[in-house]
């Protein structure tokens, strides 16, 4: 027998196109404004949603001071409370939480971790930052115009949104419109982008099965907005018709303040329909992306492998998948047929199978690990807490009969507040603390960002975990006063000033974290090209912060699965994915 | 460990929080105890896992926290523990759905010997409609909507002429009967509530929604709009008042009929002879 030398590269599967050439800039006005780089794009993206972002945590102080101190601000009327509520769901929901983690951590991560130079549209992709940049400022534009912005709720439905009882009747409900409409043309072309660089330019042995879960959680979420914003396309536009040339799309024979107006024929719970249809895919497309970056955060700051990839991964999809069916839970007291209450409490509940599955993965990769409680550690411990806590409130909401004494109260606002907003959020603070080194080549402060997470957490877990309970006393949602009820206690109000109270001091930390992301660009410490000790391609890059195109002059070639933490027998307690195996990959082995 | 020590405590907290809580439901007043028997069901459920979880997750934080020379375990996958781990959790949802299933079954199919009764909502306020002798209400249209008919009754309809129409009052029930509320909107959506009854509906315009249930105690209770209907949203209440039977009966005999009020007491009192019992 010849001892023919073992070649490496064998093992690793072709790539699915080759090389494509690389767009290159040629002014400074090509590389940093209208750049086509996705690194740019994502900072831009990141920037312009942290900024409408911080706009929608002022609102959210203003609706506070307004609940906690109900009459004590003459600044705050029931209107501009309506405003408030309205303009701060849309921004979090939509132009922060969807825009920071697909355009931006999607942006940023996808062509790092897959092994690509570039997105495989860059035009497209610069497209897609400037229009979402219009539709941001189209919807900033409704505080100036005459009649403020829509008090309609986040939710939108007519025929209140666009009859005259409701505040923003004239500009504001159909700039409000005309921004989404926008949102929606940008992020189309931002989401062909990612789902056709996952699919056509990882490089030379990633196959998708040993894509990071971060890959996989942008991505399948990416396919269901895909999916799922059309819906809300088709329904503000045909809103906007009614608005405007007074079509009866969603308008049934009404009658406002004793005049008969001239509508007919139109159907208010159709627009639900459309609505929920993109709206409950919606919170997995807020929740996939941050289901895949707590993974990576936990494996990395645990050195362990995260537990159960293959089921991670389907779990992912599954929940994508039946996020599709489970819509209309938002509307079992909206007067729909009520036989449907049967159907889609079912699919609810069954959701939740895979969901805890994540979980239960996610503190079996801590069980026997060698957990470092760094910062990005901390906040995903801390979306473990929040998330499970909003979770199985979701399993009251859920189950059809629960829903219907709990539905519009305050226990829907603190569900939604702590599975979609605070966990996500812990995620986009963590994966910030996590990545900033790659993306500026050095550290964030280390006892700032420590501050930041405990107030942060244990605040924001103090606000709506004791707010489940004003609900389920039966405190109604979007009130801008409770008034006079004989079914409230005055404790309710000692416990709305607290919620208030902690609300402040929650975003003042937030302030703390600007500091230190801007501090640290200048005086964090050098934090050389891997500083976690990580596995994915992204840590292995030549410069920090990568260069035009990533890679130098080759590609790298993937040879390993993303979680090789503390393999037996290897030196150290990482294998980065593109380092060779020794020897040939056995059959029936990790992937 | 201090994080762990955090960390458990927050899942101790939030159980005694639960318990001590002076927050909670109303005191109930319809037959629906059996909604507040499946949230119990489904609190008993989710905080076990609630708490299991975080416990968990604290000890792991305490044992296995860096410490120099520690190697984490390389353990990609367990078939075994997955399984379980899922078949548990089926379950477990199964024993909060099965419940939740049976009583929205009892919830969406109304007794046949359930009165209707009407609720209206418009931009912000509330009127109410209660059969006649008859125990028939007449026949409804958005158009005929007039400061004279603000409910935008039939004129014609035989079944209405005895309808009683509280355009601006409270509504008053009798305990012990089950009443189906048909609801109705004038306008934009809205919503009945009253969380004594646990029951809630929207309401839609160009549709009638509605729910059932049967009054077990007496008082005044508080109605409140729960579907976000405008600026004044929060200010459009009422009362409803439960009574018992012969007090309800005594209150009707005090109201205006439909045809009273809108001038025609001759074909009142026909109605009274040909219709009803």
């Amino acid at each position: 027998m010849v001892d023919v030398p073992y070649d490496a590269r064998a093992d690793a599967p072709p790539a699915e196109v080759p090389e494509v050439e690389l767009y290159h800039p040629r002014s400074w006005w090509t590389q940093y404004v209208f750049s086509q780089d996705a690194k740019v794009i994502a900072i831009q993206y990141s920037l312009t949603a942290s900024a409408i972002g911080l706009v929608a945590l002022v609102l959210s102080w203003l609706m506070r001071l307004q609940l906690g101190f109900p009459g004590t601000f003459s600044f705050i009327d029931a209107s501009q409370y309506l405003q408030f509520i309205t303009m701060h769901g849309m921004i979090m929901v939509i132009y922060l939480l969807t825009a920071l983690f697909l355009g931006g951590f999607g942006n940023y991560l996808i062509p790092l971790m897959v092994g690509a130079r570039d997105m495989v549209f860059p035009y497209v992709n610069m497209l897609s930052y400037w229009i979402y940049l219009l539709a941001v400022l189209v919807l900033a534009s409704t505080f100036f115009v005459p009649g403020g912005p829509t008090g309609a709720g986040w939710t939108l439905y007519p025929p209140q949104a666009v009859l005259s009882g409701t505040p923003g009747q004239d500009w504001g409900i159909v700039l409000m419109l005309v921004s989404l409409i926008l949102f929606i043309i940008g992020f189309t072309m931002g989401g062909l982008n990612y789902v056709v660089t996952v699919l056509q330019a990882r490089t030379r042995g990633m196959t998708l099965m040993r894509m990071p879960l971060t890959v996989w959680g942008i991505f399948t979420a990416t396919v269901m907005a895909l999916l799922a914003f059309p819906a809300l396309f088709v329904a503000s536009v045909m809103m906007l018709f009614d608005r405007l040339l007074g079509t009866s799309f969603f308008m049934p024979a009404l009658v406002e303040m004793g005049q008969q107006m001239k509508y007919g024929g139109g159907s208010p719970i159709l627009f639900q329909h459309l609505f929920w249809f993109f709206g409950h895919p919606e919170v997995y497309i807020v929740a996939l992306p941050a289901f895949g970056i707590v993974s990576d955060l936990i494996s990395t700051h645990a050195r362990k492998n995260i537990f159960g990839y293959r089921m991670m991964v389907w779990a992912i999809v599954g929940i994508g998948a039946l996020s599709f069916v489970v819509w209309a839970h938002h509307m079992y007291v909206s007067g729909m047929h009520p036989k449907f209450g049967f159907f889609f409490a079912t699919t609810t509940l069954i959701i939740a199978i895979p969901t805890a599955i994540k979980v239960y993965n996610w503190v079996l990769t801590l069980w026997r690990g060698d957990i470092h409680l760094t910062v990005p550690m901390l906040f995903a411990l801390g979306f473990i807490i929040t998330f499970v806590n909003g979770g199985l409130t979701g399993l009251f909401l859920g189950n059809v009969v629960v829903d219907v004494p709990l539905s519009d109260t305050m226990f829907v606002v603190a569900h939604f507040h702590m599975v979609m907003g605070v966990a996500p959020i812990m995620v986009v603070l963590g994966a910030i603390y996590h990545w900033y080194p790659k993306v500026t080549g050095r550290m964030l402060d280390d006892w700032m960002g420590k501050f930041h997470f405990w107030v942060t957490f244990l605040g924001a877990y103090l606000i709506f975990f004791p707010m489940h309970y004003i609900g389920l006393l039966g405190v109604p949602r979007r009130y801008h006063d409770i008034g006079e009820a004989a079914f409230i206690p005055s404790s309710t109000h000692t416990l709305n000033a607290f919620i208030t109270v902690m609300a402040l001091i929650v975003g003042f930390a937030q302030m703390v974290f600007l500091f230190n992301l801007v501090w640290s660009l200048f005086r964090g410490r050098p934090s050389g090209g891997n500083p976690w000790r990580a596995t994915t391609l992204e840590w292995q890059t030549p410069e920090t912060p990568p260069g035009h195109g990533n890679w130098g002059k080759e590609l790298p070639v993937v040879y390993r699965w993303a979680y090789d933490y503390s393999v037996p027998g290897a030196a150290q307690d990482f294998i980065p994915q593109n380092q060779p195996r020794t020897t040939p990959a056995v059959q029936g082995a990790a992937p | 460990m201090v994080v762990a020590l955090i960390l458990l405590l927050v899942a101790v907290g939030s159980v005694l929080f639960h318990i001590y809580s002076p927050w909670w439901w109303t005191p109930i007043a319809t037959n629906w105890s059996y909604i507040d028997h499946t949230i119990s069901i489904t609190f008993w459920i989710t905080g076990a896992v609630f708490f299991a979880v975080i416990a968990f997750m604290a000890y792991c934080v305490f044992r296995f926290h860096h410490k120099e020379g520690r190697r984490a375990a390389y353990n990609p996958e367990n078939k075994k523990l997955e399984w379980w781990l899922t078949i548990g959790t089926a379950v477990g949802v199964g024993a909060m759905l099965a419940p939740g299933l049976v009583v929205w079954h009892q919830f969406v199919t109304v007794p046949a010997d359930a009165t209707e009764i009407e609720v209206m909502g418009q931009q912000w306020q509330w009127s109410f409609r209660l059969p006649g002798k008859d125990g028939r209400m007449g026949t409804t249209n958005v158009r005929n909507i007039s400061p004279e008919n603000p409910m935008g009754l039939n004129r014609d309809d035989p079944n209405g002429q005895d309808d009683v129409v509280i355009d601006s009052g409270d509504l008053h029930l009798p305990i012990g009967k089950p009443v189906k509320v048909l609801l109705r909107s004038l306008d934009v959506l809205h919503n009945f509530y009253v969380p004594e009854f646990r029951a809630k509906m929207d309401m839609v315009p160009g549709m009638v929604t509605y729910f059932w249930m049967t009054p077990i105690r007496t008082g005044t209770f508080d109605v409140l709009c729960a579907e976000l209907c405008g600026v004044a949203h929060a200010q459009m209440r009422a009362k409803v008042i439960v009574q018992e039977v012969s007090e309800y009966h005594a209150w009707l005999e005090t109201q205006k009929t439909f045809a009273e009020l809108s001038g025609r007491n001759a074909v009142t009192k026909a109605t009274y002879k040909s219709g009803g019992k």
